[in-house]
C-alpha cells in the first residue's frame, strides 16, 4: 500500500519527519505503548518530541470519549521541535478513540482502527449514532481495520495467557506493528518488557508474545512498508543521549545540584498532578543525595524545605497551581528569611482544579507577585523537556549563593513531553558548594555579601554563631526583630536589589531564531519554544523578517531584554495563558507588545503562530 | 562540654516582650533551666516557633531559633529534624498555633513520630490578638469575638495527642517551677515526638482561666501528679484516691475516711494508653486534673525507622553519572 503525499496545505511535519498518534481506552496502555516507541524511535538515532494527552479520570468506564488516552509523537530529522500540528498515522483502539482523535489526522494518513472494538455497543458509548467506519468522510484517509484483539488473542491465548492477559496485550501487538512499519529493532523492548514484568513469567510471555505477533503480522501484511524511509536521522551534535522526560530530567538536576552541591537535597513535597512525579522520581534515588518527605499538605510541604534549609540542607518543594497558591505565606517566609529554597510549578490549566492533566502558563504573575508584601523571587522557565535538567542546577545554584527562594515555572506539556537529551560530562558541573559561616567575629546573619548582597549563612550546630531568623522584620545592622520605618525600607530595597543582580550572573538574553533586529519579535516563555520556534524557521524560510526569543529567566528579566525588544518594530508574545508575559513586558519597558493567547489546555500548534506573525507583517506592510 | 552550664548559658540579650506578669516568663526560665541540666551545647540546640505571644520564645533563649509562620511550626521542625538529626529540636506554640490553625502539623508531627519535643503553651486565648476565645476555651468563653459567650467545645490537647498516636505526652502548669523542668527533661529523654501541654495564665486576657489547679495554695487539692508505677493519691495530706474502672474507662474518687487510699487507688502505668485517657478526660469538677507525665510508652522514630529502611548516603559523581546514563542510551559520532 501506499501513503499518498501530503496534499493538505499547513503540512508542518515535512518529509523528514512523521507524527504517529496512538489512541485508546485509558486502561489500553496507550502510554507505555507510547514511550516505548519514543525510546525506540531514539535509539534509532531520531529527534523527536512526545505529547502524552491522557485524562484525569484514573480508569473511566471503558469506551467513552472521556476516558481516551493517547500519545502523539513526531520523530525524524534534522531537527524535531513539537509533536506535530498534524497526524500521518493514528492508530484507533476503540470508536471513542477514533471520535476524539479523527481531527488531529491530515488529508490522506493513514488511520489503523482495532476492528474487534468496533462494535454497536461501543458506538453508542462513544455517542455514534451508526458505525463510523462506513462514514464517507473516511474517504480522505487511508483505513486499515485490523481486528488487533482478535489477533492478539490469537497469538498468546495458544501460550496458555487468561482471557485478561490477552485483552491486556493488545498495546504490545499494535508495537509490534509499528515497529515493523518503522523498520525498528525489538530487543530493547523485549528486555524492557522481561525486567518490568519480572515477577509475572505469564506476563512477560504474553506481551512478548504479542510484540512479535504484531510484527509478523506487518511483515506478512507488508503493512506501510513504504514508511521506513520516511523519517530522516537527527542533525544533532556528537555525544551520548537518552530520552528524557521534563520531569525525569529535574529528578536528575536536582540529583546533580546534591552531587555539585555536596549538600543534603530535602525534596517535600504533596502529590498533586501534574507534578507528583518528581517526587516518584527523585524517591527512587533512595536517599542518595535527595530525602524526599511526603508532607501532610502543601503548606507543610514548603515549611518542611524552608526548615530543611534553615538546618543547612536544600530544601525544595514543587507542586502545581493550586498546591503554590497554599504555599504562598511560606514563600514569603523564606524571602524574609533570605534561606535558599526552590519551588517547582509544574503550572496546568485553572482557576481552581480547572483541568489538572492539561498544560497552561497561567501562574507567572502569581509567581512574580503572588505572596503578599514586597516579595520578590527568582523565576526560572525551562523551555524544552531537556532543559529541565540544567535549569534544577541553576536554580540551586542562585538559591544558595544569592538565598533566596527560586521558582521554577514548568507545566504539565513539559513535564511529560519527552525528546533526545545529550547527556553532561559530570565533571563539566558547576561547584555549588555554599559558603557556610563559622567564623563568630562580629557575625550577625543579615551581614550581606558585598557583591550578590546574599546575608551570612550559619547553620545549628556552628559553635558560637546561634542566631534567631523569622519573619519579623531584621535590622539590616543587627540581625534582631526591628520596627524601625526607615530600616523596612532599606530591608525592602535590599530584598529588590539582591534578585535583581542575579541577572549580572546570567547570560544576556539573545534570539534563539533570527536576526537580532527586524520587523517582527516574537517572544516566548516555556513550554511554547517547539510552536514558537518551529514557526520563525518556516517564516524565515519563507522570506519573513522574524526573530524568535525565548525568555528563560522571568525573575529577573535577563539583560539586554529592553534594547533586544526595541530592535524590532513589532512584538508577538504568544502564551498559554490570557497575557501575561506579555502585560510584564508592556509594564516594564512601555513597549506596544501583542499577545497571542490560547488557553485550551492544549500546545500552540505551529500553524497558529505562523498565521498571527503573517498577520501582523502583512498589516505593517 | 567540660564546663558545667548555667541558665545563663541560654539566655539571649534580647528585652523580653511579654506583658509583665505573664505565665511564660516562668515557662522561659524553666527552660533555660532545663537546657542548662541537660547541657547540650547552645549551638546543637533550635527553637521553633509559629506565630503568638508563645511563638516569641525563641528571642529569649540563646541557641538557633527560627520564628516562622502561624501554625507551621512542627512542620519546619519536621524540616530541620530532616536536614539534621543530631539536632535538639524544641517547638513553642500556643493553643491557637498548634490547636488551631497548626492542627493539622501537629497531628502528623505527632503520628509520624518525629524527634521533636513540642511545648503547648495553653492560655485558653488568643493575646496576641487581643483576647478572642480559642479552641481551647471554656464553653461560655465571653470575648471580643463571642460577646454572648462562647458555644464550642473545647479540644483536649491530652487526648488530641493520644488520638494521633503520640508516644509521650504530659501536662504541666506555668506555677509550678519545680514540677515544670522535670517534666521538661522527661520530654527531652523521649526519643520520637513528645507533647507538653503547659497550662499558663494570661494575666490580661484570661486570668486566672486554670483556676485554683494551677495556683500554689491549692494545686494539691485540685491537681494529681500521676507517676508511673505509683498509686494515684493527692491531696496535701495525701487523703484523697482515684481509681479506675477498666470497664467503663472513668475514674473515682476515693477518700482516707472510707480506708486507706495509697491501697485502694489504681496503680499509674504510665504506659497505659488507656489509663492516659481516663485521666486526660478529668477536667475539674468532682476530679482532679492530671499532671506529670501521662502516657509514655516509645516506640522507634520517624529519621531511624527511615534510616534503617533507607540509609542516606551524599551521591557521588560515580553515583551520579550512573544515573544519568540509566534507561537506554545511544551515542551519536561526530
Amino acid at each position: 500500500m501506499n501513503i499518498q503525499a501530503p496534499q493538505a496545505a499547513p503540512d508542518h511535519t515535512q518529509t523528514g519527519r512523521m507524527v504517529v498518534r496512538f489512541a485508546g481506552d485509558s486502561g489500553d496502555g496507550v502510554q507505555i505503548l507510547g514511550s516505548e516507541f519514543a525510546k525506540s524511535s531514539a535509539l534509532n538515532g531520531h529527534d523527536l518530541i512526545t505529547f502524552p494527552d491522557f485524562p484525569a479520570e484514573i480508569r473511566a468506564p471503558v469506551g467513552t470519549t472521556f476516558g481516551v488516552s493517547a500519545y502523539q509523537i513526531q520523530f525524524g530529522g534534522p531537527l524535531v521541535l513539537t509533536h506535530g500540528d498534524e497526524v500521518d498515522v493514528l492508530i484507533a483502539f476503540n470508536p471513542a478513540a477514533l471520535k476524539t482523535n479523527l481531527h488531529s489526522l491530515r488529508i490522506g494518513g493513514l488511520l489503523i482502527i482495532d476492528e474487534g472494538a468496533f462494535t454497536k455497543r461501543n458506538f453508542k458509548k462513544a455517542g455514534y449514532e451508526g458505525d463510523p467506519l462506513e462514514d464517507e468522510a473516511l474517504g480522505k484517509y487511508q483505513l486499515l481495520k485490523i481486528d488487533i484483539t482478535a489477533r492478539t488473542h490469537e497469538a498468546v491465548d495458544a501460550m496458555g495467557a487468561s482471557k485478561k492477559q490477552g485483552d491486556r496485550a493488545k498495546n504490545f501487538w499494535a508495537l509490534g506493528l509499528v515497529f515493523w512499519m518503522f523498520g525498528r529493532d525489538r530487543k530493547e523492548t523485549l528486555d524492557w518488557i522481561k525486567s518490568k514484568f519480572a515477577k509475572a513469567e505469564e506476563v512477560v510471555a504474553a506481551n512478548s508474545g504479542a510484540l512479535n505477533a504484531g510484527h509478523a503480522y506487518g511483515e506478512t501484511m507488508e503493512i506501510g512498508a513504504d514508511l521506513a524511509a520516511r523519517p530522516q536521522q537527527a542533525d544533532m551534535p556528537a555525544g551520548t543521549y537518552r530520552a528524557i522526560t521534563g520531569l525525569d530530567a529535574m529528578s536528575l538536576g536536582l540529583a546533580a545540584a546534591a552531587t555539585c552541591s555536596g549538600m543534603k537535597i530535602a525534596y517535600c513535597s504533596y502529590p498533586i498532578t501534574p507534578a507528583t512525579g518528581l517526587l516518584h522520581g527523585l524517591a527512587k534515588f533512595q536517599a542518595k543525595g535527595v530525602i524526599t518527605f511526603q508532607a501532610e499538605d502543601e503548606i507543610a510541604a514548603v515549611a518542611a524545605a524552608i526548615g530543611a534549609s534553615f538546618g543547612g540542607a536544600l530544601g525544595t518543594t514543587g507542586s502545581s497551581g493550586p498546591g503554590i497558591a497554599l504555599k504562598a505565606e511560606a514563600m514569603g517566609l523564606a524571602v524574609a528569611a533570605e534561606l535558599p529554597l526552590i519551588v517547582v510549578n509544574v503550572q496546568r490549566a485553572g482557576p481552581s482544579t480547572g483541568l489538572p492533566t492539561k498544560a497552561e502558563q497561567s501562574d507567572l504573575l502569581m509567581a512574580m507577585y503572588g505572596r503578599h508584601g514586597e516579595a520578590p523571587c527568582a523565576i526560572l522557565a525551562p523551555a524544552t523537556p531537556a532543559e529541565c535538567f540544567q535549569v534544577m542546577i541553576d536554580a540551586a545554584e542562585i538559591a544558595l549563593k544569592y538565598m533566596t527562594p527560586v521558582i521554577v515555572l514548568a507545566d504539565g506539556y513539559i513535564a511529560n513531553a519527552a525528546e533526545p537529551w545529550k547527556i553532561p560530562d559530570v565533571d563539566s558541573l558547576p561547584d555549588l558548594s555554599p559558603n557556610f559561616r563559622t567564623d563568630p567575629e562580629g557575625f550577625h546573619p543579615f551581614q550581606r555579601d558585598e557583591k550578590t548582597l546574599a546575608r551570612a549563612w550559619a547553620i545549628p550546630g556552628t559553635p558560637g554563631l546561634q542566631h534567631r531568623i523569622g519573619g519579623i522584620e531584621r535590622g539590616a545592622n543587627d540581625g534582631h526583630i526591628s520596627y524601625e520605618p526607615e530600616n523596612h525600607q532599606d530591608m525592602t530595597n535590599f530584598r529588590a536589589e539582591k534578585i535583581a543582580r542575579i541577572a549580572d550572573d546570567r547570560p544576556a538574553i539573545t534570539p534563539d531564531r533570527g536576526n537580532t533586529s527586524g520587523k517582527l519579535g516574537i517572544v516566548g516563555w516555556g513550554s511554547t519554544f517547539g510552536a514558537i520556534n518551529g514557526a520563525v524557521n518556516e517564516l524565515i524560510k519563507a522570506g519573513e523578517d522574524v526573530a524568535h526569543i525565548h525568555v528563560r529567566q522571568m525573575s529577573p528579566l535577563p539583560n539586554g531584554f529592553e534594547d533586544l525588544l526595541r530592535s524590532y518594530d513589532q512584538i508577538l508574545v504568544p502564551e498559554m495563558n490570557m497575557g501575561q508575559l506579555v502585560k510584564l513586558v508592556r509594564a516594564e519597558y512601555l513597549i506596544d507588545a501583542k499577545g497571542l493567547n490560547q488557553v485550551t489546555g492544549k500546545p500552540f500548534k505551529v500553524g497558529k503562530i505562523k498565521d498571527a506573525a503573517l498577520e501582523m507583517l502583512g498589516a505593517a506592510k | 562540654m567540660n564546663q558545667q552550664l548555667t541558665a545563663k548559658n541560654f539566655t539571649t540579650d534580647q528585652e523580653v516582650r511579654w506583658c509583665p506578669g505573664c505565665g511564660d516568663y516562668a515557662i522561659v526560665n524553666a527552660m533555660r533551666k532545663t537546657l542548662a541540666q541537660i547541657g547540650t551545647d547552645p549551638s546543637d540546640v533550635a527553637f521553633v516557633s509559629g506565630i503568638g505571644c508563645a511563638a516569641r520564645f525563641p528571642y529569649y533563649i540563646d541557641s538557633y531559633g527560627f520564628h516562622t509562620v502561624h501554625g507551621r511550626a512542627p512542620a519546619v521542625a519536621s524540616g530541620l529534624k530532616l536536614a539534621n538529626p543530631e539536632l535538639d529540636v524544641w517547638v513553642v506554640g500556643g493553643d491557637g498555633d498548634f490547636l488551631s490553625i497548626g492542627g493539622n502539623h501537629l497531628f502528623h508531627a505527632l503520628r509520624r513520630n518525629i524527634d521533636l519535643n513540642l511545648l503547648l503553651l495553653n492560655n485558653a486565648i488568643y493575646g496576641l490578638t487581643k483576647g478572642q476565645y480559642s479552641p481551647t476555651s471554656p464553653p461560655g468563653t465571653r470575648s471580643p469575638s463571642t460577646p454572648a459567650g462562647s458555644v464550642d467545645r473545647p479540644a483536649n490537647a491530652v487526648l488530641f495527642a493520644l488520638g494521633a498516636g503520640a508516644r509521650f505526652i504530659a501536662r504541666s502548669a506555668d506555677t509550678l517551677p519545680n514540677h515544670l523542668p522535670e517534666v521538661l527533661t522527661r520530654a527531652h529523654a523521649h526519643k520520637g515526638a513528645s507533647l507538653v501541654e503547659i497550662l499558663q495564665n494570661c494575666i490580661v486576657y484570661n486570668d486566672g482561666v486554670w483556676g485554683g489547679m494551677a495556683d500554689k495554695t491549692t494545686t494539691q487539692e485540685l491537681s494529681i501528679r500521676v507517676t508511673h508505677g505509683e498509686p494515684m493519691v493527692y491531696g496535701k495530706e495525701n487523703d484523697k484516691g482515684l481509681v479506675i474502672d477498666f470497664e467503663t474507662g472513668t475514674v473515682s474518687l476515693i477518700v482516707e475516711s472510707d480506708g486507706p487510699v495509697a491501697e485502694r487507688a489504681t496503680v499509674y502505668d504510665e504506659t497505659s494508653w488507656v489509663m492516659a485517657n481516663a485521666v486526660a478526660r478529668m477536667e475539674g469538677q468532682d476530679v482532679p486534673t492530671a499532671i506529670g507525665v501521662i502516657y509514655c510508652d516509645p516506640a522507634e522514630d520517624y529519621i531511624t525507622s527511615l534510616r534503617e529502611k533507607i540509609p542516606f548516603h551524599q551521591m557521588n559523581k560515580s553515583d551520579l553519572k550512573d544515573l544519568l546514563y540509566a534507561g537506554g542510551t545511544w551515542t551519536k559520532g561526530a
